[in-house]
């Protein structure tokens, strides 16, 4: 299997007025394609500052990313918005969708931000809404749809761009049980079909009962990193 | 997708976005009814002058207008007359003579200008002849009729029939008097004028003072359409050569060009005070809007929309919430002055006024189409002002913080 990313002692300390805080502290780590992974560890532990840094969303203080080869800290910022479009998927927790679009607007949003033609994005938007179970919520907005359909439309949204691979933080926390295990099933069946990388940041019992690799973090390191046989 | 996101966003906050439209609206509409109202004033205005006092066109001797002395006459004015005649689009041709003199009743006497000219072309020049208020335009009377305005016979206190003498001064430079009879009373709403132009035939003027027969101080002339002015004053020089002197209204009467390019400037400066008083109203409806979404951007910005296209967004939002609440304004302040322009507004409760400056108690408004354009492009520059700080504060946004925000 490649090397998706290959992180090389990634650091990130804030400096408040009178106390510089080690959120991240020197980690070194590599994700190979196909990986379906999750960070966890305390709140406070630094595991969303270490994924907004592999993210390209938050600079580093020090260290390296490298995806696909590319030292992505070392982009404009220009180069690195279009890095994010086109190689980083994104789920969030409070699924963030553009509220004014319809479902399928939102999928299509960021290949037109690619600039892919319109007969593409619409095939493709249906086949990913298709994919994640709610083809007939095409042209749902999203305050008409579930948390667990919202979050669908959100991972269809992330695969949308053909990424890498995909960033998910906290995808399940506001989720309830069934929606959470329904969505861990499509994730879980993506990876293993289209062998589509994910990182997940979690606290969520579940998350992590599905993942096979599990990297702990406290204090801004990595304290053990650990591989499951989920077959 | 970003005219449909933007458009969509406006929607959001219905009643925000109603408030900053109407308000917007109200603005451009005023702006528009009062450009047309003051517009339309001026073209009366400018109408008027032109169809009772200087014609479109006017020929003298070049010393008159400095001295408006009677020797600075046009020896060969008939002749030229009938030249002028013959230019296309002009539709009349008209000589006067002019000569300041003393009009006096057998009560009072006063200055007046008195215009000597020929009854049946002037018809065709100036609109005295339909000005008549009382008795007829050199009708009625056989022996030396003179026509005066309203304004003067009130002055001199006398009526239709009334002996008015009139002393002037002669070729020879003799003081001469004639005794003329008051065959109509005009009146053209502009007192001023009223109460010191009056007219006479040209043969009893020109027999009472040895003035030569085809000679004039003045020749007066009309065309079919003041788009044709430049041309047509062209061809008037040609006729005339160098040794007349040729001007069009616009020099002879410079305040009443200026009266139109002042009402201009002045329409744009109020609609531009409207504009900018609107401006803080947008622009504090877009700080709000870009605040409030400061987690929505963050997004945007997260998956990949560049700042160029974070900024166009706002400044599309900005423009659309600005351009139609402009666009109902226009249409309200567009078809407010087409009805304006056949239903007069009634100022009459403060006509003397008004008419003592030489505009009319009734005024019909006058939509310029080229206003509208530049109004429409003036909005369109506000929404694209009031954007840039509320832009600005969006770019400034750390996708990464924003997305913390709960």
């Amino acid at each position: 299997m490649n090397n998706v990313i290959e992180i090389k002692g990634l650091t990130k300390i804030y400096n408040s007025s009178e106390v510089k805080v080690k959120a991240v502290n020197g980690i070194d780590v590599t994700f190979k394609e196909g990986e379906f992974t999750a960070v966890v560890g305390p709140s406070g532990s630094g595991k969303t500052t270490f994924l907004n840094m592999l993210g390209g969303l938050d600079r580093p203080t020090s260290g390296q990313v490298f995806i696909g080869g590319v030292d992505i800290w070392k982009l404009s910022s220009r180069k690195l918005i279009d890095f994010r479009m086109n190689n980083i998927g994104f789920v969030f927790q409070s699924y963030n969708l553009i509220p004014v679009l319809t479902a399928g607007e939102n999928v299509e949003f960021i290949m037109q931000l690619q600039g892919k033609p319109k007969k593409e994005r619409l095939q493709r938007t249906m086949e990913l809404l298709e994919s994640v179970g709610i083809g007939d919520r095409i042209k749902s907005r999203p305050s008409k749809l579930s948390g667990g359909q919202q979050q669908r439309v959100a991972v269809a949204r992330a695969l949308a761009s053909k990424p890498e691979f995909i960033l998910a933080d906290e995808p399940t926390a506001n989720l309830d049980s069934q929606a959470t295990s329904s969505l861990l099933e499509l994730m879980s069946h993506i990876n293993k079909t289209h062998n589509t990388t994910f990182i997940f940041a979690t606290h969520d019992q579940r998350v992590m009962d599905k993942a096979h690799r599990i990297i702990t973090i406290e204090d801004g390191k990595i304290i053990s990193d650990e591989y499951f046989d989920r077959n | 997708m970003l005219l449909s996101i933007s458009w969509r966003n406006i929607w959001r906050n219905k009643v925000r976005s109603l408030v900053i439209i109407f308000s917007v609206a109200l603005g451009i509409f005023a702006g528009v009814i009062s450009a047309s109202f003051f517009k339309g004033m001026a073209d009366q205005r400018i109408n008027k002058v032109i169809n009772t006092e200087l014609s479109y066109i006017q020929v003298h001797h070049p010393g008159f207008e400095q001295t408006s002395d009677f020797d600075n006459f046009i020896a060969n004015a008939k002749e030229i007359q009938s030249e002028l005649e013959n230019i296309s689009n002009v539709t009349a041709v008209s000589r006067r003579m002019s000569i300041q003199s003393m009009a006096a009743s057998a009560e009072t006497a006063t200055g007046v200008l008195i215009s000597g000219i020929f009854p049946n072309n002037e018809k065709k020049v100036t609109s005295i002849s339909s000005k008549i208020i009382d008795g007829k335009y050199f009708e009625g009377i056989s022996r030396n009729p003179v026509v005066i305005g309203k304004k003067l016979a009130e002055k001199l206190n006398v009526k239709v029939r009334s002996k008015i003498i009139i002393t002037i001064q002669d070729m020879e430079n003799n003081i001469t008097s004639g005794a003329f009879r008051v065959a109509g009373i005009y009146s053209t709403n502009n007192n001023m004028f009223d109460e010191s132009n009056i007219f006479v035939r040209f043969t009893d003027i020109q027999k009472l003072t040895s003035f030569p027969k085809d000679a004039a101080h003045e020749i007066a002339i009309n065309i079919n359409d003041n788009e044709n002015l430049l041309s047509i004053l062209a061809d008037v020089k040609d006729v005339t050569g160098n040794k007349l002197d040729v001007k069009s209204w616009k020099e002879l009467s410079p305040e009443m060009n200026y009266l139109t390019e002042a009402m201009n400037m002045y329409m744009y400066i109020f609609i531009i005070i409207i504009l900018m008083a609107l401006l803080f109203g947008i622009i504090n409806t877009m700080l709000m809007v870009v605040m409030e979404r400061t987690k929505e951007i963050g997004m945007l910005m997260a998956i990949g929309m560049n700042k160029g296209k974070v900024f166009s967004m706002i400044v599309l939002e900005s423009v659309l919430l600005s351009l139609t609440g402009g666009i109902v304004g226009i249409i309200l302040g567009g078809l407010s002055s087409k009805f304006g322009e056949t239903h007069p507004i009634d100022l009459s409760m403060w006509a003397q006024g008004y008419q003592q400056l030489g505009y009319d108690a009734f005024v019909y408004t006058s939509l310029d189409p080229v206003m509208l354009v530049n109004v429409t492009i003036l909005v369109i520059i506000t929404g694209v002002i009031a954007a840039i700080y509320p832009a600005y504060k969006a770019l400034r946004n750390d996708p990464a913080d924003a997305l913390r925000i709960e």
